[in-house]
């Protein structure tokens, strides 16, 4: 009897603390959904915010966020996919995939405002590129470059040899194997280290304020818009942190709305990408 | 009929220290199937992977001796691994389809070997499949992934697969022991099948299997060949004391 209370409490407390957990999240999304919604009108998402016209806007911060998204993928990507098959398939466990897999280690750990500092003197600095979406994507891919190097990683660790030996038993030689075979394979892996890398891009604010600026103008289009890449450029989150910095709160909820679609998007969409490619293959 | 296909000539093979096969000299006939028998962990695996170098995946691995393909030494300098193993393809012992589509899976080997014409693709994918007596079942779905068929039907599928390089020997390392009796039949009546063209090199601790569907059998034992020669007289009357222990059960 008394056996039967303690269970039935605990599954209380279980059911409980989930519930707790669901409603905190909705209730932070709802809260920042309430403030922020009154913002989001066509001129806020359309227009850059205008002194003379007294109106705010954040399409530049847009664009820049798309800008670093991208750009920082296309550095971390074919690298750290490529560290990971180097290390699963070439690399046979010496001391070189221990390092790699140490650093690795701790560059993931690391606080990522002394990626910001960093990329601020080095890529900025040293190489000259200051202020800039390039500055702070490079910065953003060597921050992001253990995540997705790690689940490349073992997705690659999860493909059975079975495949590689049958490959191998049809005369493939071992690159077109891991081009045919093995990176299908791990799309899936490969595709979530993505998002994870997309999400803390997102996000970034600290590191990306020291490298990238703060820029909120919109691309020339006279000067074309590769050219913005060499400019300064603030994301959204940047552009949040400022707002909230000058106490301007409706305009960074307002900016908090587009976040958490934008993430939601983003999500929505990589997994149908990884849900496609399961199909395929 | 006597054609020699394959010669090993004192084939020794290492790994590390283990000394996996001892002076190991046999001949196999062209078209004919040959069983490779013996209690496990004796070099049976060992053996037909030198046959198309597998071994050579492997590392610490030393190999003495020669194999010889149609009087070609395959571990002489200079040879084209990637052609031999076109020649000489193999099934696993678990079924191994790649993680794509059926039609893929037949198609990858001659993809491999530089085959892009769609017409000419797919008239090797359904000639292999008929080949793997395979086609009825799967004719309806080629675009659909291996994976959803059955341990049987995958293992056909990999037959399909070795054949559609259009190789002279195959080799199968116990090819039905993830099978269940229905597929095993299948599979054996198939092999009886492929002699007609091919060269076949099965593994099996199945001593009937061996009985049943081959023309020459290898008894290993601890690395060595210990007795070779027709399957009808190394059953019936063995010369070695040691053959007839193992095919009378005492050991393995
Ligand atoms: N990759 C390997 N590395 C080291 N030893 C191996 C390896 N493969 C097989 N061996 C050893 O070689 C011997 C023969 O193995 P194998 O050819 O697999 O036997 P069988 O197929 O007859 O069961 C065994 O003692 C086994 O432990
Ligand atoms: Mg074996």
């Amino acid at each position: 009897m008394i056996r039967k209370l303690a269970d039935s409490f605990i599954l209380g407390m279980i059911y409980g603390a989930a519930f707790f957990s669901v409603m905190l999240l909705v209730g932070i999304i709802g809260y920042v959904f309430v403030k922020g919604f009154p913002f989001v009108h066509w001129t806020f998402l359309t227009t850059v915010t205008s002194i003379l016209r007294g109106s705010t806007g954040i399409a530049g911060n847009l664009v820049n966020t798309f800008y670093v998204a991208v750009l920082t993928l296309v550095f971390a990507v074919p690298v750290g996919v490529g560290a990971a098959v180097w290390m699963n398939e070439y690399a046979g466990g010496g001391w070189g995939v221990r390092l790699i897999e140490f650093t690795t280690q701790t560059l993931a750990g690391m606080p990522s405002v002394i990626f910001g500092l960093f990329g601020m003197v080095f890529f900025g600095g040293t190489l000259g590129l200051g202020y800039s979406v390039l500055t702070g994507s490079l910065t953003l891919a060597v921050m992001v470059l253990p995540l997705i190097t790690h689940n490349a990683r073992e997705a690659l660790r999860a493909v059975p040899d079975s495949y590689r030996i049958g490959a191998a038993g049809m005369g493939a030689t071992k690159w077109y194997m891991i081009r045919t075979i093995l990176l299908p394979a791990a799309m899936p892996g490969i595709v979530t280290g993505i998002i994870l890398a997309v999400g803390r891009i997102v996000g970034e604010s600290a590191a990306l304020l020291l490298t990238a600026g703060s820029g909120y103008l919109l691309p020339q289009s006279g000067r074309g818009l590769l050219h913005k890449v060499l400019e300064s450029g603030g994301t959204l989150t940047v552009q949040m942190y400022l707002s909230m910095s000058k106490a301007r709160y409706g305009e960074a909820f307002g900016i908090g709305v587009v976040l958490l679609c934008l993430v939601l998007a983003i999500n929505l969409c990589v997994r149908l990408i990884a849900a496609y490619t399961k199909r395929i293959f | 009929m006597d054609d020699i296909k394959i010669r090993t000539d004192h084939l020794n093979l290492y790994y590390g220290r283990t000394h996996a096969l001892k002076n190991v000299s046999v001949k196999i006939r062209a078209q004919a199937v040959t069983a490779l028998i013996g209690p496990s962990g004796c070099g049976k695996s060992t053996f037909l992977k030198t046959l198309n170098r597998m071994n050579d995946l492997s590392g610490n691995v030393r190999i003495e001796g020669g194999v010889y393909l149609d009087g070609k030494d395959i571990y002489a300098p200079g040879v084209d691994v990637a052609k031999l193993r076109r020649k000489v393809g193999m099934v696993f012992q678990e079924p191994n389809p790649f993680p794509m589509s059926i039609y893929d899976n037949v198609a990858y080997g001659p993809r491999v070997h530089g085959i892009k014409d769609h017409g000419t693709l797919e008239k090797i994918v359904e000639e292999s499949l008929r080949g793997a007596s395979i086609w009825d079942e799967v004719k309806g779905r080629l675009r659909k992934s291996a994976l959803g068929l059955s341990g049987g039907q995958k293992q056909r599928l990999c037959i399909a697969r070795a054949m559609a390089v259009e190789p002279e020997v195959l080799l199968m390392d116990e090819p039905t022991s993830a099978l269940d009796p229905a597929s095993t039949v299948k599979v054996e009546e198939l092999m009886k099948e492929l002699k007609k063209k091919y060269t076949v090199v099965v593994v099996t601790h199945n001593m009937q299997q061996a009985a049943r569907v081959s023309d020459d059998t290898f008894f290993f034992l601890m690395g060595e060949a210990v007795e070779t020669g027709s399957t009808y007289s190394l059953f019936s009357k063995p010369r070695d004391r040691r053959t007839f222990d193992y095919i009378n059960g005492r050991f393995g």
